[in-house]
């Protein structure tokens, strides 16, 4: 297990080289450049701000420098777009806030999703069932740009319940809206792979074994059903955590959380190379991290996967 | 001694999206504590849904009627709740495939000591040691370490075993095992019935085995019942069936078996293929494929009525069985 781990980090690092590699490649390849505004500049301005941020030396020099302040001071290099701001700033301002409301919606969007698929499983053919079948393929189909400002309309405009944006340093009404936005078509998802999955277990044979020892339905359904259930479903969440933690453009702008979603996407407008970068690092990392938590899951759940 | 287990006028259906299905029709039969009776019929005989309907495990689309006396309880009257009190403690049931029949991400022992725990209100710890005990018993070397395996890491066999521990413990009045050799090696299914016929009558239990093998019914079966299109056919005592068969279609059964058949050259088969249940024959359901039928048995379905002393027989036909006449 902790060999696994350990091996599983060695090949991390290659990994995240190679995704450094590849799009430090592909943002030099793409034409343009950070200062390319509406206005023309004079030539000389134009070749001091490249001097300043270091554009003017060859492209595999630049790498070169940025692998090894990442590396080694874990630097991710100051922000082209704002001027008085590094990437690190950047992420440690934005990322905090998606990861909170992030984190809170993988929360109730696995926690509700699992359970409202047992249900409708459990119960098949039922009106839980219905509804519940229903529900999913309502809250899959409303996209979350949809979904945000109905929210909005119903809980702030119309009930004045909750602040329709804002982040308030994380205050629990702030988060609500967002973690309503973002959780619902993944929550959907998740009840609908719940479901399937369940059906076909509660149909095997262990569980007509485990209800011919006369265990009462909660103890099959919970001891013996549920975790051979839930491989689909962890393979599901991993990528999942991961997109849900690093935000959503749609939320960070119709709730103007100022989370990191919208500052990537602002980056790669303005071409904000280092912002970029690091946050796809970023991205990358936590990726990397979440499939092995999933594989070690996987272990847990599958007896016969030997890690 | 009263029988252990009486079960009177079973019948189950099922609904389908056009029709409605009758796996089973008007089944009654006793279980004397401690004996062995084997249930005979081919694929869809109904043979493995009569038992699967005592154990409350029909598919949701069944209906159950009839009576289940378990002592003084109605098995069928019961319940989910109040049927789990009885299942798994005084009847237990054994599958006919040991590879999906065990939960694949329980440990073996878990899986065992959760019978105690639930009937017989034993604590973890003790559970865990008597399920050993209960594996050592069912002839598992190394049960310790076999108790820590997940059944992925048994064999068929073994697995099997394991199965027959599981239904044992809690030393159940009546046993059924349906096809409990099929999915295995022929050489590891003598010992199996072996274990069978060892363990019941330690333990007193009476056992119901639930086959199309003659073979297996043989060795061990006190008293046989032939099931065909969803009745029973033909029953009594296994040697009556065995060498005075009074159904032609418990005679087609027999020659039919490679080992029993010894004076035939090659092997008979019974002609014609098993009838749907859907479109099950007016009269008597085995009559397109008998040698023997009557004009009466296109129209009229024979009751079931005793031949001899135990011996029942539901046919029209009242002559001498002659195999060659079969043949």
């Amino acid at each position: 297990m902790i060999a696994f781990i350990l091996r599983r980090l060695a090949v991390a690092i290659p990994t995240l080289l190679v995704l450094i590699v590849i799009s430090f490649i592909l943002m030099k390849v793409a034409p343009g450049n950070p200062f390319a505004g509406e206005k023309s500049v004079p030539q000389a301005v134009l070749d001091n701000i490249f001097a300043r941020y270091g554009l003017d030396k060859p492209a595999w020099q630049q790498l070169v420098e940025y692998v090894y302040n990442v590396v080694f001071r874990f630097d991710f290099g100051p922000s082209f777009q704002y001027r008085d701001r590094t990437v690190n700033d950047i992420i440690a301002q934005g990322f905090p806030v998606t990861f909170t409301y992030g984190a809170w919606a993988f929360l109730a969007a696995s926690l509700i999703g699992i359970a409202l698929g047992v249900v409708a499983a459990v119960k098949q053919n039922s009106w839980l069932d219905y509804l519940a079948v229903g529900f999913t393929i309502g809250a899959q189909v409303v996209p979350n740009f949809v979904m945000a400002p109905i929210l909005v309309l119903v809980f702030t405009l119309w009930l004045g319940w909750l602040p329709g944006g804002g982040w308030n340093g994380g205050h629990w009404s702030n988060v609500v809206l967002p973690v309503i936005a973002l959780a619902t078509s993944y929550l959907a998802n998740i009840a609908r792979i719940t479901r399937s999955s369940m059906l076909e277990v509660l149909n095997s044979n262990y569980i007509r074994t485990a209800r011919a020892k006369g265990l009462p339905s909660h103890q099959v359904i919970i001891k013996h059903a549920l975790r051979p259930a839930l491989l689909p479903v962890i393979s599901y969440l991993g990528p999942v955590f991961v997109g849900m933690v690093t935000g959503s453009v749609v939320i960070d702008l119709y709730f103007s959380t100022g989370g990191i979603g919208q500052a990537f996407v602002n980056s790669a407008l303005n071409r904000d190379y280092s912002t970029i970068l690091g946050i796809t690092i970023l991205l990358g990392a936590l990726t990397i991290t979440a499939n092995l938590v999933v594989d070690i899951l996987y272990a847990w759940i599958d007896p016969k996967i030997k890690l | 001694m009263p029988p252990v287990l009486t079960v009177s006028d079973l019948n189950v259906r099922f609904a389908l999206h056009q029709a409605e299905v009758t796996a089973v029709s008007d089944l009654s039969f006793s279980l004397e504590p401690g004996e062995t009776l084997a249930v005979v019929g081919e694929s869809g005989s109904g043979k493995s849904q009569a038992f699967l309907s005592l154990m409350g495990l029909v598919a949701k689309n069944a209906t159950v009627s009839g009576r289940a006396m378990l002592g003084d309880v109605d098995l069928l009257a019961l319940g989910h709740s109040d049927l789990n009190r009885y299942r798994g403690k005084d009847i237990a049931m054994i599958f006919q495939d040991p590879m999906t029949s065990l939960n694949p991400s329980l440990r073996v022992k878990a899986q065992l000591a959760e019978v105690l725990v639930r009937h017989q209100g034993y604590t973890p710890e003790q559970a865990i040691r008597a399920a050993i005990e209960m594996l050592e018993r069912v002839g598992i070397p190394e049960p310790v370490k076999r108790a820590n395996a997940y059944p992925h890491e048994l064999s068929g066999g073994m697995r099997q075993r394991v199965m027959i521990a599981m239904a044992l413990l809690c030393k159940p009045k009546v046993l059924i095992a349906d096809e409990p050799t099929t999915a295995l090696d022929v050489t590891v299914q003598a010992q199996m019935l072996d274990l069978f016929k060892n363990l019941t009558t330690e333990l007193g239990t009476a056992l119901v085995l639930i086959t199309h093998d003659l073979g297996v019914v043989a060795g061990i079966a006190d008293r046989m019942m032939v099931m065909y299109g969803g009745r029973c056919v033909e029953k009594g005592p296994t040697d009556a069936l065995f060498y005075d068969p009074r159904h032609p279609y418990t005679l087609g059964l027999l020659h039919s078996t490679p080992h029993v058949a010894k004076r035939a050259r090659r092997l008979d088969p019974i002609q014609g293929l098993p009838p749907s249940l859907e479109h099950l024959p007016q009269g008597c359901a085995f009559h397109p494929r008998c040698a023997f039928r009557l004009e009466r048995c296109f129209a009229e379905r024979p009751p079931l009525l005793p031949v001899e002393e135990a011996h029942e027989k539901a046919c029209w036909y009242q002559g001498e069985l002659n195999y060659e006449e079969v043949a």
